[in-house]
């Protein structure tokens, strides 16, 4: 608020238009622009050229050879209406989204919040097992293991053992599990960059707080959590919502290492890894940059929705 | 009061009421005495509101669900051990019958033998790393300060919904453009097409912007009281006590750093990366299986290490301190 004040004191006489006055803030705030400067330099140039150059190529046919040319919207007209693999991507995709994302979301939040009530050498201790696999190369190669379709399957052979089965089941082949099966190992492995987000939060929760709140009349860690920690965590909630949105939309990658590229009777096959079919098996880039103009679309909106909730919440 | 409650027949006589009152004043002092020997305990990281069989339930939950997370971790450390005789026993074994270290030879004896001397590939990995951590951290606490606490400058939404924006933005078709961008700029095949790319990405800058928004703006009006510019604020004042985002920034960055590959940007030999000549090398195959474990192993290692150097020097952060209102 005090910041407000002293600029509207030193606002100048000549204030007849809006544009002057806009002018007059950026010649005071000069060294603000500064700041940004470097960073919004190379964003513009690395991240903002490259990401507006790329969107009119969903309009155009472009196979990497020849010079992309004018299609119309005739990519999007077959996407909707010819492509039976793409609708089939769509509903896996938000199936995964439907349960990964809140789930995943929720599960990094209580773990992370569960960290926090250990004591320092624990938590150092936890923070680095639950973000273990984000570090590790192809993780998800001991899953294989574990879900292999002989009886030698980690998870086939001790089943066998204990007579729940009687043959093999092929997990990463049979229709029936595959959803399943990648739904849990996705889970798994999404304690990443949310998760570790969520925790720095926590430990920049001012600590007198707590103290405050148990002079106050606190008596547990849940009612500490609704009351205290939550409310002083918004920021970092929406962190890690965003990156669970876009977590949970772009699903693909666990899939295709689980159960293959593509995978029997396209049972976990994504928006993701169609757009990757096209763009790098197909070399179809106008086809796949309209697959993913369609996902960013959806992504958006979800996260309009999604802010409008947490704001509710939070402060 | 007093007078009304005497005169109130429902209530209780004054001596029940004082009973009572000094009663809950024996709680309430017995609480906060508890409170400040939770406080001396918090030294040793004692929770306030917590209770010793709480902290055992949490621990025993977070220890059987923490087996499955470090599962991959302990299972690539052990296959790098073990000799070419137990590697291919099928089902894979859990544990090494007579680990050795002869992976490990093997790799640097590959390495060894290399066109260009692998300590140039471990060099351009070092180096890069370096620069790139270095260049984000800075740049984006410079950004990040803005974004947050600086919200009366003109495009101060637009900025934000900006980075936001290109945070949800995935496609296949970028990389075509940034090699078009980067090949009219002549960077392709230098350095500067390894590093500039990676330094402004906007997950880290959100993050950065998401937690110094939780930062008290009085403590940044008393800077600017006191005389302090914008650059000097963020430095100064706001970025001390940002200490677990910071961290978490830099493992975020290092990270993507240290796993940068050239790919089409870079193909001279002697610009290569580590990881890129890890890969070509596991790229043999199945005759060397167990090289590819080696050479996964010592790749984990500095993220590792920075990891939980980061974290651990965390803990001891005191959050908006020097705020006492």
């Amino acid at each position: 608020m005090a910041k407000v004040k002293e600029q509207k004191a030193v606002k100048p006489l000549n204030t007849d238009s809006k544009w002057h006055y806009t002018l007059h803030l950026m010649k005071m705030n000069q060294a603000c622009y500064w700041m940004m400067a470097p960073f919004f330099a190379l964003f513009i140039l690395f991240t903002a050229v490259p990401v507006l150059m790329s969107l009119p190529l969903g309009l155009t046919s472009f196979n990497l050879v020849q010079f992309p040319h004018y299609v119309g919207l005739q990519n999007f007209y077959s996407l909707f209406v010819n492509d039976d693999v793409f609708l089939t991507a769509v509903r896996n995709t938000l199936i995964f989204a439907i349960f990964t994302g809140p789930f995943s979301y929720v599960l990094s939040f209580i773990l992370a919040w569960l960290i926090n009530e250990m004591n320092p050498f624990l938590k150092v201790f936890f923070t680095f097992v639950f973000y273990a696999p984000s570090m590790t190369p192809s993780a998800f190669v001991i899953w294989q293991l574990v879900f292999s379709g002989d009886s030698y399957g980690y998870l086939n052979s001790v089943l066998l053992d204990w007579g729940i089965i009687n043959t093999a089941k092929q997990w990463l082949t049979d229709v029936t599990y595959m959803m399943t099966v990648v739904i849990i190992v996705q889970l798994w492995m999404s304690m990443g960059a949310g998760f570790l987000a969520l925790r720095a939060g926590f430990q920049g929760i001012d600590t007198s707080l707590y103290e405050a709140g148990a002079i106050e009349g606190i008596q547990n860690r849940f009612q500490e959590l609704f009351t205290i920690t939550i409310p002083a965590m918004g920021p970092s909630l929406l962190f890690a919502a965003v990156l669970a949105i876009s977590g949970a939309f772009t699903v693909g990658s666990v899939g295709a290492a689980l159960c293959g590229m593509p995978s029997t009777a396209y049972a976990v096959h994504t928006v993701m890894n169609h757009a990757q079919d096209y763009g790098s098996i197909r070399y179809e880039m106008g086809y796949a940059s309209a697959i993913c103009f369609v996902l960013f679309a959806v992504m958006l909106i979800c996260n309009q929705v999604i802010r409008n909730v947490l704001s509710k919440y939070t402060d | 009061m007093a007078e009304t409650a005497v005169k109130n027949p429902v209530m209780d006589s004054v001596e029940a009421q004082n009973a009572r009152a000094l009663k809950r004043l024996r709680k309430r002092q017995k609480r906060r005495g508890d409170i400040e020997k939770a406080r001396v305990k918090k030294s040793k990281g004692k929770h306030i509101n917590g209770s010793l069989g709480g902290d055992i339930a949490i621990f025993i939950l977070l220890a059987l669900l923490g087996i499955f997370m470090i599962f991959p971790l302990y299972y690539s450390i052990i296959q790098s051990f073990k000799p070419i005789s137990e590697l291919f026993v099928f089902p894979p074994k859990l544990y090494v019958v007579s680990p050795t270290g002869e992976n490990f030879s093997n790799l640097f004896k590959v390495a060894g033998n290399l066109w260009v001397p692998f300590s140039r590939y471990v060099f351009n990995s070092v180096f890069i790393t370096i620069v790139i951590t270095l260049m984000h951290v800075f740049v984006v606490c410079c950004c990040a300060y803005v974004l947050s606490k600086c919200p009366n400058i003109p495009g101060y939404k637009f900025a934000n919904q900006i980075i936001v924006t290109s945070m949800l933005f995935t496609s296949t078709a970028t990389w075509i453009m940034q090699f078009v961008v980067m090949a009219k700029m002549g960077m392709i095949n230098t350095y500067w097409a390894l590093i500039l790319p990676n330094v402004a990405t906007s997950m880290g800058l959100y993050l950065m912007r998401q937690n110094m928004s939780t930062i008290n703006d009085a403590i940044i009006d008393a800077a600017k009281v006191d005389g302090a510019g914008a650059f000097r604020t963020c430095w100064q004042v706001v970025i001390p006590n940002q200490k677990p985002a910071i961290a978490t920034l830099i493992i975020f960055v290092f990270q993507g750093a240290w796993n940068v590959q050239g790919g089409a940007l870079v193909y001279k030999e002697d610009l290569k990366t580590l990881p890129t000549i890890m890969s070509q090398i596991a790229a043999a195959g199945i005759a060397r299986q167990g090289i590819i474990y080696a050479s996964a192993v010592v790749l984990m290692i500095p993220p590792l290490v920075i990891f939980l150097i980061a974290q651990s020097n965390v803990m001891e952060t005191m959050a908006n301190s020097g705020m006492k209102d």
